[in-house]
């Protein structure tokens, strides 16, 4: 309990410092929203400098932050200019998609790493492994820009998948079934780039840490016991080596984020990616602020749930935390 | 392959590759900004050696593009005219190394404008733009990764060595700069600088934010080098001569932190390439008519371009030798650096 105290504190300080960043950052700005407005014959200077303190942009940056601050704790993360409403629902939807792309590219690149890895480091050095490194180390060298932008370019090429959008437009009249189907093709793209971009550095890392653990005489006694191959790896070596696992379990959560924010905006997915971009190319601070705000929470979920996993799954930092 | 040899066969390759992007204008048979609106989005050309009659040709040519008929944007060879290659030619001028004019190029044609890789909207040449934008996109990572060691070293140094309450701080405040997805970062910081600029203020601008964004591993990585070099005797003999901080810090540990520094280097380079093509791609780095590898693949966000003229997507492709180089490089320094190999661990295997 202590250590998933720790934890949430230490992600909770992360949040805390990430927001700070992100506003001092913001005060570096040359120019706001409201500045183009002022060029604007059309409007008046009284009227902009009202807008201004509406907003409170004339108010000094210590000021602004804590009472951003206040607000977000409430849940409230200011105001977008450019889509003139609160952002916090604007980001809930954005978010959403996201995360279902994320989560979905998690899972599926680690159902299909840890079978791909554990089986490399079975076959060490030999031809199956070899095969399978010379792929991963290929896919490692492709840029997921470029990923992106050749699985996009096939797509439009071959008509197989739908480009762009989370659904089609005639979804809402479509049954159940064909509901999910919809939105599942046109998953099926984002998932693909955001899948293959992260498989070859997690089919690396469980190859590597799987095949360390083979060494070890605990496994060279359950073989000599006679326990069945299969077994052997999944059960006896993979939970050996779960440990730097699950720290790249976290750590991929990132990476995903990262290649999720790219990958988006090149196939038009209404994720954060493309509302960032939009935001800042418009200077809406405070959307801005919002959607980094909501990756680092994605973040952080991600690695306490991480933490949440190792605790479960090594009994030496249950032990650790036990005796404090 | 042994390590050293494996090394040096990287560097080569890599100083090859920067080679051919730095004397760009001699590989490019024209000028990245001169247009030909006459031959919009003409696809890539190829070479022969054996002309439509059978005939062998010792001087490779080409045949210059005709519209299909009843076709307005596919076109075919005319096999009327052959438009013979000249290598060594004195073409366009350029400058190399953007100093020493020059006017030679690897070929050139008299007559129809050759598009190997095919031609963009405003009939500029593909190769050429895509051979310049290298310069802009490697310099760009190049620079950002300097800016980056530079930051890591001087704060790592900077924690490692004096330790205490400074530690603390700036190791707290590169966990925040580790944590965040770096994509989010580097638009997080691009978003609070000007958006309107001009090509050159654009380039400094898109080194700078991607050079702030990476600095915390190295600092991690070096403030480790340093916590253990500081106590080391010769470190200790020095300060013991009444050697300075300051003095210590470059004349001995900064050398013992450089085999750290390289292999982030080769690490962080092709990154912040890629960092740079990302921005351009979305518009927030360099703009036209300046080329980079990154608005270069700007237009296959018009869908147009996507479905019909693919040869668009090449400037992607160009990276990916790049990265190889540098990922391999990078593998090597590691391989030295720590003779720890999971490679030769393979005396025992389930089978």
């Amino acid at each position: 309990m202590r250590y998933f105290l720790r934890r949430t504190l230490h992600a909770v300080f992360l949040l805390f410092g990430v927001s700070l960043l992100t506003f001092l950052f913001s005060a570096l700005t040359p120019g706001n929203y409201f500045d183009e407005m002022r060029l604007n014959p059309q409007i008046s200077q009284e009227t902009v400098a009202a807008l201004r303190a509406q907003y409170q942009l004339d108010r000094p940056l210590p000021v602004r932050y804590a009472h951003w601050l206040k607000a977000a704790v409430r849940g409230q993360l200011g105001f977008s200019f450019a889509y003139n409403s609160p952002v916090a629902p604007l980001l809930w939807v954005r978010a959403r998609n996201t995360l279902l792309l994320t989560i979905t590219a998690t899972f599926l690149s680690w159902l299909l790493a840890l079978p791909l890895g554990v089986w490399s480091a079975s076959k060490f050095g030999r031809a199956p492994d070899r095969v399978l490194s010379s792929a991963t180390a290929a896919l490692l060298v492709i840029p997921d820009l470029a990923l992106a932008l050749g699985l996009l370019i096939l797509a439009v090429r071959t008509g197989w998948f739908p480009t762009g959008g989370l659904v089609s437009l005639s979804f809402d009249e479509l049954s159940a079934f064909q509901k999910i189907r919809d939105l599942a093709l046109h998953m099926a793209l984002p998932v693909t780039a955001l899948v293959l971009a992260t498989l070859p550095m997690l089919i690396r890392h469980v190859r590597a840490s799987v095949a360390e653990v083979l060494d070890a005489p605990f496994l060279r006694a359950a073989q000599g016991h006679g326990i069945p191959h299969r077994k052997l790896l999944y059960s006896y070596a993979l939970r050996a080596a779960a440990n730097p696992l699950i720290s790249l379990f976290g750590f991929s959560v990132g990476t995903l984020l990262s290649g999720s924010l790219l990958v988006e905006v090149v196939m038009s997915w209404p994720g954060l990616g493309p509302l960032l971009l939009e935001s800042i190319l418009a200077r809406d601070l405070y959307v801005v602020i919002g959607s980094v705000l909501f990756s680092m929470i994605f973040l952080v979920g991600g690695n306490l749930f991480a933490d949440l996993l190792l605790y479960w799954a090594d009994p030496r930092i249950r032990a650790a935390a036990s005796a404090k | 392959m042994t390590q050293p040899r494996k090394l040096t066969k990287w560097l080569v390759v890599l100083v090859l590759l920067h080679g051919i992007v730095v004397a760009a204008g001699f590989f490019a048979p024209y000028d990245p900004i001169e247009q030909d609106r006459e031959h919009p989005y003409f696809p890539p050309m190829h070479i022969h050696t054996i002309d439509a009659h059978g005939h062998l040709h010792v001087r490779p040519f080409f045949y210059p593009l005709r519209l299909r008929e009843g076709s307005f944007d596919q076109y075919e060879e005319d096999t009327t005219t052959t438009v013979p290659l000249i290598f060594f030619d004195r073409g366009a001028r350029y400058h190399l190394l953007s100093f020493i004019p020059f006017r030679l190029h690897l070929f050139g044609t008299a007559g129809a404008r050759i598009y190997l890789l095919g031609s963009d909207a405003y009939g500029r040449d593909q190769l050429s733009r895509i051979l310049y934008g290298g310069q802009v996109s490697l310099l760009a990572g190049l620079l950002g990764a300097g800016v980056t060691l530079f930051l890591g070293a001087l704060v790592g140094m900077a924690a490692g060595y004096y330790g205490g309450w400074r530690d603390e701080l700036l190791m707290r405040f590169a966990e925040l700069f580790l944590a965040l997805p770096w994509l989010y970062l580097l638009f997080a910081l691009r978003a609070f600088l000007p958006l309107a600029v001009s090509p050159l203020e654009a380039f400094l601008l898109v080194v700078v934010v991607i050079g702030m964004v990476g600095w915390a591993r190295p600092a991690r990585l070096v403030r480790g080098v340093v916590l253990s070099v500081k106590e080391r005797d010769f470190v200790r003999a020095a300060r013991g001569f009444g050697a300075s901080n300051i003095y210590l810090l470059r004349r001995h540990i900064l050398p013992e932190t450089a085999s750290v520094l390289f292999t982030q280097a080769a690490i962080l380079v092709p990154q912040f390439v890629l960092a740079e093509m990302t921005l351009s791609f979305l518009g927030l780095g360099v703009p036209e008519p300046m080329s980079s590898w990154g608005n270069l693949l700007a237009t296959l966000q018009q869908y147009n371009v996507l479905v019909s003229y693919w040869w668009m997507y090449l400037p992607a492709l160009a990276i990916v030798p790049f990265f190889l180089g540098y990922l391999s490089l990078a593998s090597a320094l590691q391989e030295r650096t720590s003779p720890y190999k999971i490679e030769e661990k393979t005396s025992w295997n389930l089978s």
